[in-house]
């Protein structure tokens, strides 16, 4: 796909442009382009190190980035520049919303709350920014019914229903990020960044979160995320970008970034003549 | 368990023995130049030098027989005790309550309702004033600062050192603007409240972007400025000496409590002259803005900002992850919690009937920041407890006069006030960490609402 032209087709949600992060001397993402396309699991793969993070904080919001551009675009065509919000504003106004690699709940929360401070843009203004609320106006108290739906449909898609009395920070380490996963998906996005969901994650609870991702994309959310755990990334992404030194080195469907011999090398570590060689001898081998 | 456990064994008592001593000797070296030997002065004014060598033989055996003691019984009973427990599988943190327990706030509450008149039937006109002022509304003026403060500190999580600074505008709004201009106290309350919230504005725009410790520093030292204004800016706060003659509160303009006015309360209900029916009616107004101030905490709780508010105590990263704007958020916090540090002011101004910089010292936040932590950060009851403990154990230090006879008679049991509250407070914290109340209340819940412990939730970092 052509990188650089500002026409954004509808099947495209979100667009980085050039993006470079600096910090300091060190240069953490270099010229970076990619798209993510509406609908699909693209995921975002690179040995330690290699900016994936960092990308995603500046698409969150959490950095601004020293170049680029960062266009998302919504469901009804309106077009935002992401590094031109702030951050509260990515996820309430552009309909970004993030988890992050290091499990962040409201541990002392139960987890029912957690799923209603999610919901804080829209039952604030349904509750008249408090004023109206404190008053006890029905349309506030129907606004509540819906957040308590809301979080009860997120719940139930996250296995966690059982536990929706008892404090985040009780739950064990799948069920935390599950939760994360449905708070995130409480504030209504159209794009959900997931910073390693599957990270410390038994087989079986990889499983349920390959399925909740699913199901999460079959309700029309694109999701970009970063993933570690290959077998992860190949069942369920559709589309896989490959960052190495803060630079983008393959992006394409799974199958095709598997067999990337530059992949290959990022990963195994090979010496750099040695993957012009692979190179080199892969073409040939094109060529016969 | 073994043997070694029971009461009176050699072992254990041989070892009571010895510890004893070893706190005896300990405690002597330690109190031999704080208690074993007094400088004064003599005739000469020269600085001489007498032992004390009876007082400070009390306390080593105070300290020696203690040890032996704890060592000796109450450590092998308190075993035996949890032994017993264990065995007949009685959970130590039960579910049972008693009656007491369950209706303790209709309780407390309606005590709080017949107290005056209580104290009015117990111990008369005259002695009541004691009772009614120093304790009651004393009290209920430190609940409701303390319950203001939590809003910020307890809910919010932004640690607050210079709250008093709120309660100062309150004051100094109310005496300013009621002797300059004559307006009466009902009109001036809210108004006190709303000076003190856009001031709580005023100095969280700047200040909230910072966090934890720095916040606490720049919060104490905007309590400071706003003393020093209140000493410098003498043409209109008079200074240090301070404004006097502040116009009480009247019956929400019927009934005047001044001597000499035509509707005056006392007169008009063929009473004898007396100042305990202000002291009383003070009470009540009081007593309503502390329920005013619980209701509007415990609705917020449950309303998005204050669900915003703990969730910003716990974590504010993940907050603005989720589209919270955590500056409004936190001034919110801010001005309500100054609000009601406003309104207490205003009302402390018509009580005393004189303000002066000197209430407003740091050492008031210190201690209404103390009553939160040692209530149980975001917990009600617990602050009012904490609040009871250490504005009514201030009270009765002063009452106990007959310590002057142990003492000598020069001893002001109510100077050793921080001492004793020190003491009190490491102890609190060393067997309750989280307070008085350790848990918290969920807003929400789908079955059933089960408390959180308080080793969950956070203190929050800014």
């Amino acid at each position: 796909m052509a990188l650089g032209t500002t026409t954004m087709t509808n099947d495209t949600i979100l667009k980085v442009e050039h993006l470079s992060m600096k910090f300091g001397g060190l240069m953490a993402i270099n010229d970076l382009s990619l798209e993510v396309r509406r609908g699909e699991i693209t995921a975002l793969i690179g040995p330690n190190g290699a900016g994936k993070t960092t990308v995603f904080n500046c698409i969150t919001g959490f950095y601004k980035p020293t170049m680029g551009m960062l266009t998302l675009q919504r469901r009804d065509g309106k077009e935002y520049l992401l590094e031109r919000l702030r951050d509260f504003e990515i996820p309430k106004v552009a309909g970004v919303a993030r988890t992050f690699q290091n499990i962040r709940l409201f541990s002392g929360l139960t987890v029912l709350e957690n799923l209603l401070v999610a919901q804080h843009n829209a039952l604030m203004k349904a509750s008249g920014y408090t004023i109206l609320g404190l008053l006890g106006l029905p349309t506030y108290s129907k606004a509540v019914d819906a957040s308590i739906e809301k979080a009860k449909y997120w719940l139930d898609k996250a296995d966690l229903t059982d536990r929706a009395d008892d404090p985040a920070g009780d739950l064990p380490y799948g069920a935390q990020r599950r939760l994360e996963i449905a708070r995130a998906m409480c504030t209504n996005p159209e794009l959900l960044c997931l910073d390693e969901p599957a990270a410390g994650l038994n087989p079986r609870e990889s499983a349920a979160l390959n399925t909740l991702l699913h199901q999460i994309r079959d309700e029309g959310v694109s999701i970009l995320l970063i993933e570690h755990d290959m077998s992860v990334v190949m069942q369920i992404s559709d589309h896989v970008v490959v960052l190495e030194y803060g630079q983008k080195i393959s992006d394409g469907s799974p199958d095709h970034v598997k067999n990337d011999p530059r992949v290959i090398a990022a990963y195994l570590g090979v010496e750099d003549d040695e993957v012009e060689e692979v190179i080199a001898v892969e073409l040939e081998g094109g060529n016969h | 368990m073994t043997a070694a456990t029971e009461t009176g064994h050699p072992n254990v008592l041989a070892k009571a023995v010895r510890e004893g001593l070893f706190a005896g000797v300990v405690s002597f070296f330690m109190f031999l130049l704080f208690v074993g030997i007094e400088t004064y002065q003599d005739i000469n004014n020269a600085l001489v030098w007498r032992t004390r060598w009876g007082l400070l033989a009390i306390f080593v055996v105070v300290a020696a027989v203690g040890r032996f003691l704890t060592v000796g019984f109450i450590k092998p009973h308190i075993d035996r005790r949890k032994l017993a427990k264990a065995k007949s599988g009685v959970l130590e943190i039960s579910e049972q309550k008693n009656f007491f327990h369950r209706h303790f706030l209709k309780i407390a509450l309606i005590f709080l309702l017949v107290y005056p008149f209580l104290s009015l039937l117990i111990v008369g006109k005259q002695g009541s004033l004691k009772y009614v002022d120093n304790f009651g509304i004393q009290i209920l003026i430190y609940v409701m600062l303390a319950w203001g403060l939590n809003i910020v500190v307890g809910l919010a999580g932004l640690l607050d050192l210079g709250y008093v600074a709120f309660y100062a505008v309150g004051a100094y709004s109310y005496a300013l603007l009621s002797s300059y201009f004559g307006f009466s106290f009902w009109l001036l309350l809210p108004m006190s409240g709303i000076l003190a919230a856009l001031w709580g504005i005023i100095l969280g725009f700047p200040v909230l972007r910072l966090r934890g410790d720095y916040l606490a520093i720049v919060t104490l030292a905007f309590g400071e400025i706003i003393r020093l204004v209140l000493i410098n800016w003498t043409d209109v706060t008079k200074g240090t000496f301070g404004i006097s003659g502040i116009a009480k509160a009247s019956f929400f303009g019927i009934w005047s409590f001044d001597t000499g006015t035509t509707n005056n309360f006392v007169k008009a209900w063929g009473l004898s002259a007396s100042s305990v029916y202000y002291k009383v009616f003070l009470f009540y107004v009081i007593l309503a803005l502390c329920m005013l101030t619980a209701y509007v905490t415990i609705r917020l709780r449950r309303m998005p900002i204050g669900r915003a508010w703990e969730a910003l105590r716990e974590d504010e990263i993940a907050c603005r992850s989720l589209g919270i704007n955590t500056v409004t958020t936190k001034l919110t916090a801010f001005a309500t919690g100054a609000m009601f540090g406003g309104f207490a002011g205003a009302f402390f101004a018509t009580r005393q009937g004189f303000v002066s910089p000197e209430s407003f010292v740091f050492l008031e936040s210190a201690v209404i920041l103390a009553m939160v932590v040692l209530g149980g950060m975001g917990s009600l009851t617990g602050i009012a407890l904490a609040a009871v403990v250490m504005v009514g154990g201030t009270e009765v230090l002063r009452e106990m006069s007959f310590l002057k006879s142990v003492f000598g008679p020069d001893f002001t049991p109510e100077l050793y006030r921080m001492l004793l509250f020190g003491l009190a407070m490491i102890i609190v914290m060393l067997f309750k960490p989280r307070g008085f109340v350790g848990s918290r209340e969920p807003t929400a819940f789908l079955k059933e609402r089960r408390a959180v412990s308080g080793s969950f939730t956070k203190e929050g970092h800014g």
